[in-house]
C-alpha cells in the first residue's frame, strides 16, 4: 500500500494503482486517475460508466464486470471499449476508485 | 568400470527480479479452441473475454471440433462430454448412458447461468464487440464440408494454419 496525493487529496492505492478505500474517492480524484491512464478529460459517457460502477458497487460490495455494466449502465459494450480502450473491464473500476472486479466476464 | 559421474550441478542462481529484468506484460493472448464440448468452449472465450478486458489483444483461431463453437448450426447445442472426461467423477461406462450427457449439459447450463455467465453464442457477441479477432480454420472447414455461411457472422474470416500464425506475432499462443 501506498499513500499518494491526486489532485490535492491524499489517497492510498494498493500495488496496481487502484484506490484501496472507495469512500476516498471524489471526482477530482476521477480525473486525475483518468490523465494517467491517457484518458483525461473524462465526457460525459464516462461518467455514466463511473456513477453506474460506483452505484453498483455501493450496493454489491464488489466492482462490477463488464457485462454487467454494459447489460444496466445504458453504455453498450463496444462504447466501453471506445471510452475506455485499454481495457475497461480494469480501468472503469479504477478511475471509479474500486477494487479491480473479479468478474471474467 | 568406470565410475558414471554425475555432471556438476548448474551453479547459475535464479535471475533477480529487478527493474530491467522484470516479465513484460502480456499484451497479446492468441488461442487456439481445437474442442467442441461446452466444458472446453468456455475457457478459451472466457480467457479470450477476460484479456480484452484488460487490454490485451486477443486473437481466437477454432479448427477441429473447435469449429463446433462457431458454426450457426451447432452453437446453441453444445454438450458437456460425460465419455473420457476424468473431472465428471463418474465412472466412464456410466457416462455412456442414455440421457448422461444431457444432464450434464442442462447442469452445466443451469451453473453457468447461476453465476450470470452467458451462453456461448452471446459470449462469441461480445467478444465481437470487444474487439476480439475471430477465425476459423480452412483444413477444419473442407473436412466437414462447411461454407463460410455455416459459421457466426462474428467470425472475421476463414485462414489456414499458416495464416493463423502470421496474426498471431508477437502474441502468447494458448491451446485448449
Amino acid at each position: 500500500m501506498t499513500v499518494r496525493t491526486l489532485a490535492g487529496h491524499e489517497v492510498e492505492v494498493n500495488d496496481e494503482g487502484f484506490l484501496t478505500d472507495s469512500s476516498e474517492w471524489s471526482p477530482d480524484v476521477a480525473e486525475a486517475l483518468a490523465a494517467e491512464e491517457g484518458l483525461a478529460p473524462l465526457s460525459e459517457r464516462h461518467w455514466t460508466v463511473l456513477s453506474y460502477c460506483r452505484e453498483d458497487a455501493a450496493e454489491k460490495g464488489e466492482a462490477p464486470g463488464l457485462r454487467r455494466i454494459s447489460k444496466n449502465s445504458g453504455v453498450g459494450m463496444k462504447e466501453l471499449y471506445k471510452l475506455f480502450p485499454d481495457g475497461p473491464g480494469k480501468l472503469a473500476a479504477k478511475v471509479a476508485g474500486l477494487p479491480k472486479p473479479k468478474a471474467c466476464i | 568400470m568406470t565410475p558414471v559421474t554425475a555432471p556438476a550441478p548448474a551453479t547459475e542462481t535464479q535471475p533477480t527480479r529487478d527493474a530491467t529484468t522484470a516479465p513484460q506484460p502480456i499484451q497479446k493472448v492468441a488461442i487456439i479452441v481445437s474442442k467442441g464440448t461446452l466444458d472446453m468452449a468456455y475457457p478459451g472465450l472466457v480467457l479470450a473475454n477476460a484479456a480484452r478486458m484488460t487490454g490485451i489483444e486477443a486473437t481466437l483461431f477454432f479448427t477441429f471440433w473447435g469449429l463446433d463453437v462457431v458454426r450457426k448450426d451447432r452453437i446453441d447445442n453444445l454438450h458437456v462430454a460425460t465419455v473420457g472426461n476424468p473431472s465428471m467423477h463418474i465412472p466412464t461406462m456410466l457416462g455412456g448412458l442414455p440421457g448422461m450427457e444431457g444432464l450434464a449439459t442442462k447442469m452445466m447450463r443451469k451453473e453457468m447461468d447461476r453465476l450470470d455467465i452467458p451462453p456461448v453464442r452471446e459470449l462469441m457477441e461480445i467478444l465481437d464487440a470487444a474487439g476480439a479477432e475471430i477465425y476459423g480454420c480452412q483444413m477444419a472447414m473442407d473436412m466437414n464440408h462447411l461454407e463460410r455461411d455455416d459459421l457466426i457472422d462474428e467470425v472475421d474470416d476463414v485462414i489456414s494454419a499458416m495464416d493463423f500464425y502470421d496474426k498471431a506475432a508477437g502474441a502468447q499462443v494458448i491451446f485448449i
